[in-house]
Formats: C-alpha cells, structure tokens, sequence
C-alpha cells in the first residue's frame, strides 16, 4: 500500500477580511456557505479516499483563516477527517482564539496550531491591514497553552513597508518570549497588482537591500536562541530543548521531500504519482460540481521525470538535512557543484549535498547553478 | 547609339537635399516610369523587379531626352560616404551636385564636389527646393559657384517637388556633359561600378562600358581576378530589366553571370572578352583601407554560419569591408570587421541586422595602429587585445575634419576639438553666418560619439565630414579591464596616455553598475601592464532566496528557476562571473554625462 497518499491538505478559505498583501485563495465572510462547502470538501474527500493510505501521516489545515469558519461546520469537518498519527496542524488568526475554539479543536484532534502573527508593532500590522494588535497574539497564544496545546507556531513576517532593524529585532525578542515549538519567518512578498504592492511599492523597492541585512538577523538570532533552521523559512526547536521531540511542520516536511500529497478545497494543489493538479479557485463551482458529485474543475499538470528530479532538488536543497543524490545525477551540473563548493557554498558527503549557511540565503542562485 | 549622343550621370548630394526627389522627377518628366509608378522613388526603394523571380535593384537607369540616351547612375543609397559616392562617380562623364536652396552647402557638399573635380567630371550646380518658404536660391546659389568657381548664373535653380526647372536641368545635361569617348572597334573592356546577388542568377555586375561592344552568351573574363564565365544575359534598367543584344562602348548597363560565388567577382574589376581580351585593365578604384575596427558577434552563437555568409554577401559590392574570424574569450567566435568610418559601420551593421535577419552585438569601434615592436618589426594592429605590453613607438591615423557651422557656434567647436586632441588648421567665412573649420584630428578621438557631440553642441547646425590624412605618433597606452582578475580581451582600450586614468575610471565604474551582483565579490579593475589605475567591487548577494514555499508554490518555483536558467544562457562567462552581453558596450556609453 505504499504507493497511497499519507499526506492531506485541506483548504478553507474563508477570512474575516483580505489582507492588503494576500494572494492566497481566500473569501471573505460568506458564512452562509461555510456548511455548504463542508459539505463538498467532504464530499471531495470522498470521490478520492482511493487515493489515501488508509493511516495518514499529517494532516494540514490552511487558509485564508480556518478558524474563521463556523465553530460546528470545523467541528464537523475535523471529526470527519480521517486520523493522522504525526501531525494535525490547524492555522489560526489570533483574534479567532477563544477558549472554546481551543477546545474544539483539541477534541477534534488537532496536536499542533500555526499561529499568524505577522508582528507585534502595533504599526506594523496597521500598515499589514492586520486586525489583531500585538495584545491579540499574545492571548491567543496563551490560550492556546491553557487548551494544553504543546505544539504552537509563530508566523512572522520581516520587510514589512516601514520597517526598521530594531522593529525586527524587537519582533524576535516578543516572539522568543513565548517560547514557541516553532517559527516561521516569512519575508513579505510583494505580488504584482496586489493594492499593497500599488500602495507601498516605492518602499519596498527602497528597503530591498535592507532585507538581505534582516534575512541575516533572522537566522542568527533564532539560531542563537536554541531554534533549529531546518528549512529556508522555518525553524523550530531543536530536539534537546523541545523534549527529544521532532518538532518541524511534519507536513511540509513530507513536500519538501517529494512526497505525494492530496489538496483538498478551492484552489488546492495535489500532487500524486507524477500527476499534479489545481482545483480552480472559483467557490460557486466548486460547490456545484461537488454537489452533483462530480470531480470540481481542475487544472491537470503531467510531471515528467526531469521536472519530479529538479523539484526534488530545489525542495531538497531548502532543508538542512544533506540531499541524497542517488538518481538526481542527471539533474545536476557536475562543475558547477564543484565551482560552489570551492566558494564555500556547499558541502559534498557520502553521495548527498548540504548547502552551507551562506549558500542557504542564496538558495535559489545556487539552485539554478546546481541544475543542469 | 552614337557615343555623341550618351550623356553618363550621377546626382550628389548632402543628405536630404533632395537627390532622391530629383532622380523620381527625372524619370517622370522623360516618360520611363508613369505617374502611378513614381508613388515611391524608384531609385532608391529597392524597386525590385520580380517577374523571372529576379530581385535585384536597378543602379542605373537609362532615360531618354530629345534624342539622347542619359544614363543616371546611382550613388548607392546612404551619400554620406565618400568612397561609395567615387566609385559611381568612375563611371560618369557629369555630376549634378544638387544643394539646398535653405540650407546652402554642408559638409558632404564639399566633400562630393571635391571627389569630383578630383574624377575630372562636369559638374552641373542645381539649386532645389527653391519653393520653400525659408529659400534663399541666391545665396545658396553664390555658395555653390564659388565652391566650384562657376559663374552664379550658371547654376540652375529648380524645386524637384514641384518639377519647376527639371527639363532644364535635362537640357543642361546633354549641353554641358560631355559624351563618352571610347574606342568602339578597341577590344572591349567595361568598369563594375556595382554588383548585387540573385539566387537564381547569380552575380549581376553593373557595368560602364568603355570600349568595344559585349554581346550575350560571349566568353568574359574579370580582368584582375582572372574569373571566367559566359554572358548570360545583358541589358539595361529602364527602369526595369531590359535585355538587348549588346551594350557597346560609352553605354551603361548589366551583366547576368551565373556566378553563384559572390567573391569571384569584385567591383572596381574590368571585364573583357575571352575572343579578343583588353591588353590592359581600366584604372580600378584606389585601394580603400579600413580603419575603423569592431567585433562583431551574433547574439546566439549559433548564428556564426549565418554571420559569415552575410558577410561574404555584404563584401560583394563593398570592396572596403575587411573582415577576420575573431574569438573572443567574452564573446565567443565572430569577426573582427573593417570599416572605412563610422558610417560605413553603421551601414554594414544595419544591413547585416535588416536583410540577413541577424542579431548582433558590436564591440566599441578602434583605429587601426600601427605599431613597432621592441624588435623594431612594425605591424598593424586592429584589436586594443592585439597591442603588445611593450613596444617602441605607436602611430595612429589622423583626420583632416571639415566642420561647417553657423559662426555662433565656433567656440563650442573648437572647445570639442581641443578635448579631443585636436589641432587647429584653418577658418574660413563662407558667408556672413557660416563657418568653415578645419581641424587635424586622431581619427581614434571621433570614433566614439564624436558626432553626436559634435550635433549637440551646435543644436543639430555643424555639418562634419573627413578625410583621412595619415598616421602619427601618439603616446598611447593600453587600458586593460579586469573582471574577477580575469582580463576581459573586449574590453581593452588603447588610450592617450594623459587620459588614460580618467578613462579607466569611467570604464569601471560603468561596468560596476552594468554587471549584475553575484555569489560572491567580483573586483573590477583597470590596469596598464600590471599596473591597477582604477578598482571597484561589486558586492556579493548576501540572499537570493524565496522563504515561502508549499505545495502550491512549487510548479511557479521551478518555473521561476526555468527562466533563470534560460537568462543565464544569455549571460558570458569571464572566469566564474556572469557578464550580461550589454556590459561588453559599456565602453561605448562611457562619455554620456560628461563634458556637456
């Protein structure tokens, strides 16, 4: 049975509001159709259940703001869902966190929360459109500790339009202070045609420099504080201070090495046996089609086995661990991995590649030389 | 026909002046082309004649005029250039130096007037556009009589425009040319004053008979090249292909060859006939050596092939275009290219880029040097890389400029000389307004923007053209650039020594902002020998990576990697630094900004 899919991603895309910078598939409000599109994310569930193992790994919750859904429509979903024995990892607004929504989601059986943050500079968020001020986060986060959830994230965003070296530096402290199984630090992307991008376009082009400096900080300080920077963006406690726990996204894990995983939900991307595809982010037809009991509209894109090995690289290569060649040969540039080693870039070992610190900032520039 | 009764022509003049106009009037008012014919100017649109699948544009065109055969030949397309202008003017008796009734004489004027009084022809002065609100015919007329010492009231005044004073300008034209005077019973010889290439056909020479007669399906022989081949087929454009039994002496016309190697055939050759071969060759054109150098290399290197028989093409018709396979370790395989003069370079270059589809990147034009080496062997060199470390004396060619401006602009003339290592020669009022300078010049100084400087500084007024005037000493030294401690070979400059270190400087800091950041420092330095003048790093990236990346995100990342992959292609290697193809330019805009 090894060839089923361990690894499930659902998509609830409804949000109180859309954040200025958000690209995500997301609606806001709606409430009126968030039992419906259980209804069809269930009814998903069941048109592809031959794809799944029948024990899960993980299971990953996202969004827009899942804990924006209805409190009974989450609950009835997470009691559907199948078990996973790694991870169930929900995300969360904090001004969603209520202690009956903690609640809940225990008893749902969810183990791990990713909480978006963003900042704690009460201008930053106002410049990020968030609704929670920094008070919101830290209760949400206390909350959460009190439902006995062992196993919390932080979402933190740094190049924030305005923001200065300290503001991040204070944004770490307030963050460490909580003492988080997990972080991860995200630089804020500017999409092109996003009102945030018309908005504070001339700042995030003046600070673009600036972002190499706080890239910098990021690691050294999270490092610095007993966190493990097992992927490009994220870190989480290392397994001496986190209990002798593997406490990284276990999900994410699961795609940065290759694995199949299925996506549940609008917009959601699935990726199984060389085959991946797309649902189409319109809500209206995906509730038709599901409701009819038809697949809903997707995009379909074929894999070939040279774009599976260059995704294998260029996710491998973002994790800290070493990435074992065997099979990737013909993907890669035999000089060029010995023109990065010579500038300190990466490191060779028994048939596996690791960047080093400094190639990991310039992940993608050693990528794109690494491949052939 | 009766010799007596030929008149051979061309029409020079400074651009814009109005030859195109005039040529178009003249076919029309001799009824070889009708009215809905002229709706482009045959002579210079690439009128091509396409009924036997030939295409091949008529360079000369005879017309008929109260009894007489006039031949007008064609001075190709671009006027500017001197060298292209003589070899038609070989084959013609007159000239028509045509001048803009608002402009009066420029610098091109003198320059073909110049060219041909040196051929011996006579020169009919016309005065066009005399329709112009802004005319002043008198004045532009006294200019011309006293460029060409004639009598005012012989120069003809007309508006090609209109047809006002174009019969005249006929009529002036049988009266005052003289008809050809070849030996009809010698044994034949013809000038190929041009050429052109039919796939079909193949070599069509443009040929002025000047003895004998030639008749298809002879026997001919290229009389400097020893190529053989038969007649295919001879006529005359009227303004299409006319073919006729025989072109005899004094008359202008065409010979299909079926030579299908385009080097087998050069223009400023004789052709005579095998049966009864010419004991001597007419006097060909002057040797013309170049003295502009550049690279040049197609943008995708899979194009050298292409680039090569264009080339091969080009040097048909332009005898002056030299050129030589070059590797470049930045650029890759090209060729190192020969010009007259800018303008040459810019012809052959847009030729290459419009009818040979190529796309091309041009290195930053040189001089040819020549140079004596420590073991007292001289040689001449066309590549800055080329120029020995040490040597015993360097001698660069040198310019006689021409400059004709409005007087207020003197000043800002010779202050751009001066920069320029100019030497003073000589001034001359042409009228109460206009100026006429004259300047000694390394041509090495004007090769760059040495023009649009010259145009800026005058708001578009100065009028500029050359001549070559011989090499001299310079104290010269050669600018090396290094990238990453790597020497990049298209990027080395030879300079005046006194400028050397500004130019250095400049150079380095262009390309500081031309190259792109990469994975680690790259020094960019300019040195004489080893010697570093000017040094500049280009700091490492310190991130180059995108933090989010889920399942969603991951076909949109390996397509971003797709095309940085496909950007690299586009990028030279020096050593282990990626240089965009622009940088190689960068030489190029070094003056922009400065001295305004």
């Amino acid at each position: 049975m090894s060839g089923l899919v361990r690894h499930l991603y659902v998509h609830l895309p409804f949000c109180a509001h859309r954040c200025g910078y958000c690209d995500f598939v997301t609606a806001v409000g709606r409430e009126e159709q968030h039992g419906a599109y259980v209804d069809a994310l269930l009814a998903e569930l069941e048109l592809e259940r031959a794809l799944l193992h029948p024990r899960l790994g993980t299971i990953f919750l996202g969004g827009g703001t899942p804990t924006f859904t209805a409190l009974p429509e989450l609950e009835r979903l997470l009691a559907a869902l199948p078990a996973a024995a790694d991870e169930v990892t929900v995300e969360a607004n904090p001004e969603t966190v209520t202690p009956a929504l903690a609640q809940a989601l225990r008893l749902g059986g969810v183990t791990r929360i990713s909480l978006g943050a963003q900042s704690f500079q009460p201008h930053l968020l106002a410049t990020l459109e968030r609704r929670a001020g920094p008070d919101a986060v830290r209760r949400a986060f206390h909350t959460l500790r009190g439902a006995a959830f062992d196993n919390i994230s932080l979402d933190l965003l740094f190049g924030i339009p305005g923001e200065s070296p300290s503001d991040l530096e204070r944004d770490l402290a307030e963050a460490l202070t909580l003492e988080p199984e997990h972080l991860s630090l995200y630089e804020l992307e500017a999409k092109p045609r996003t009102r945030f991008t018309l908005r504070h376009g001339v700042e995030l082009e003046r600070q673009a420099e600036a972002m190499e400096s706080h890239f910098e900080t990021v690691v050294e300080t999270l490092t610095g504080a007993g966190y493990r920077w097992y992927e490009t963006a994220n870190f989480c406690r290392t397994a001496e201070l986190g209990g002798g726990r593997d406490l990284r996204a276990r999900h994410n894990v699961a795609l940065w090495l290759g694995r199949d995983y299925l996506g549940l939900g609008i917009g959601a991307v699935s990726t199984v046996a060389g085959l991946r595809w797309r649902n189409r982010p319109g809500l209206g037809a995906y509730l038709r089609t599901l409701a009819r009991g038809e697949q809903p509209p997707r995009e379909l894109e074929p894999l070939g086995e040279g774009e599976r090995r260059w995704e294998r690289v260029l996710l491998g290569l973002r994790l800290d661990e070493p990435l074992p060649l065997a099979g990737l040969e013909s993907a890669l540039d035999g000089r060029a991995v010995d023109r990065l080693e010579g500038l300190g870039l990466t490191r060779r070992s028994e048939g596996a590649l690791t960047l080093t610190g400094r190639g990991r900032l310039l992940g993608d520039a050693v990528t794109a030389e690494l491949l052939a | 026909m009766d010799q007596a009764h030929i008149r051979n022509f061309s029409i020079i003049a400074h651009i814009d002046h109005g030859k195109s106009t005039l040529a178009d009037r003249i076919l029309e008012v001799t009824d070889t082309v009708s009215g809905r014919e002229m709706r482009e100017q045959v002579l210079d649109s690439m009128d091509l004649e396409r009924e036997r699948g030939i295409t091949i544009k008529a360079q000369a065109v005879r017309v008929q005029w109260k009894g007489h055969q006039l031949n007008l030949i064609d001075t190709p397309g671009h006027v500017d250039f001197t060298y292209e202008v003589s070899r038609s003017l070989q084959a013609c008796e007159g000239a028509l130096l045509v001048v803009d009734a608002a402009q009066g004489i420029e610098a091109q004027t003198l320059a073909n007037a110049y060219l041909a009084l040196e051929n011996e022809l006579e020169i009919v002065p016309v005065v066009n556009k005399i329709d112009l609100p802004a005319a002043d015919p008198d004045g532009a007329a006294g200019e011309v009589a006293d460029l060409i010492g004639e009598d005012a009231e012989r120069v003809l005044r007309i508006s090609a425009k209109t047809g006002q004073g174009v019969e005249a300008v006929l009529d002036a034209i049988v009266e005052r040319i003289p008809a050809p005077e070849g030996e009809l019973d010698a044994p034949a010889r013809a000038l190929i004053f041009d050429s052109s290439y039919d796939q079909y056909r193949g070599v069509v020479a443009f040929v002025r008979v000047v003895d004998g007669r030639f008749r298809p399906r002879e026997r001919l022989r290229a009389m400097a090249q020893g190529t053989r081949f038969e007649a295919e087929e001879i006529g005359f454009f009227s303004p299409t292909m006319r073919p006729q039994d025989g072109l005899a002496a004094g008359e202008v016309g065409y010979v299909i060859t079926g030579l299908k190697d385009v080097s087998k055939l050069r223009v400023g050759d004789t052709l005579t006939a095998e049966a009864r071969p010419a004991a001597e060759p007419l006097p060909g054109y002057k040797d013309v050596k170049p003295m502009v150098f550049a690279g040049l290399f197609p943008t995708d290197s899979d194009a050298y092939p292409e680039l090569r028989d264009a080339l091969e093409r080009l040097k048909l018709n332009d005898a002056a275009l030299s050129y030589e396979p070059e590797n470049s370790q930045a650029l890759g395989f090209g060729f190192r290219c020969g010009f007259l003069g800018l303008l040459h370079m810019e012809i052959v270059r847009e030729r290459l880029e419009r009818e040979f589809d190529l796309d091309l990147l041009v290195t930053a034009p040189n001089v040819a040097y020549r140079v004596t080496t420590v073991g007292n062997v001289e040689r001449e060199v066309h590549s800055p890389a080329d120029l020995p470390a040490e040597f015993e004396r360097v001698d660069e060619p040198y310019i006689k400029a021409s400059i004709i401006v409005p007087k207020e602009y003197v000043g800002a003339v010779m202050e751009l000389n001066n920069d320029r290592r100019g030497r003073f020669d000589h001034l001359e009022y042409l009228s109460e307004q206009r100026v006429h300078l004259t300047y000694e010049l390394p041509l090495a100084e004007i090769v760059l923007d040495y023009y649009d400087q010259l145009k800026s500084r005058t708001r578009g007024y100065a009028s500029f053209d050359y001549d070559l005037s011989g090499f001299q000493e310079g104290n010269l030294v050669r600018v090396d650039v290094l990238v990453g401690g790597e020497p990049v070979d298209a990027l080395s400059l030879i300079v005046h020594r006194e400028g050397a270190y500004e130019r250095g400087k400049a150079l380095v800091e262009r390309l500081k902002v031309e190259i792109p950041r990469q994975m680690f420092d790259v020094a960019i330095q300019a040195a004489i020998g080893s010697r570093v003048i000017s040094r500049e790093t280009v700091k490492a990236r310190r991130k180059d990576v995108l933090s989010k990346c889920y399942g969603g995100d991951i076909s949109r990342k390996r397509k971003l990697l797709e095309k940085q992959k496909a950007g690299k292609k586009r990028m030279k290697q020096v050593g282990a630094v990626e240089v965009p193809q622009e940088a190689f330019l960068a030489v190029l805009n070094l003056d922009a900004g400065k001295g305004r």
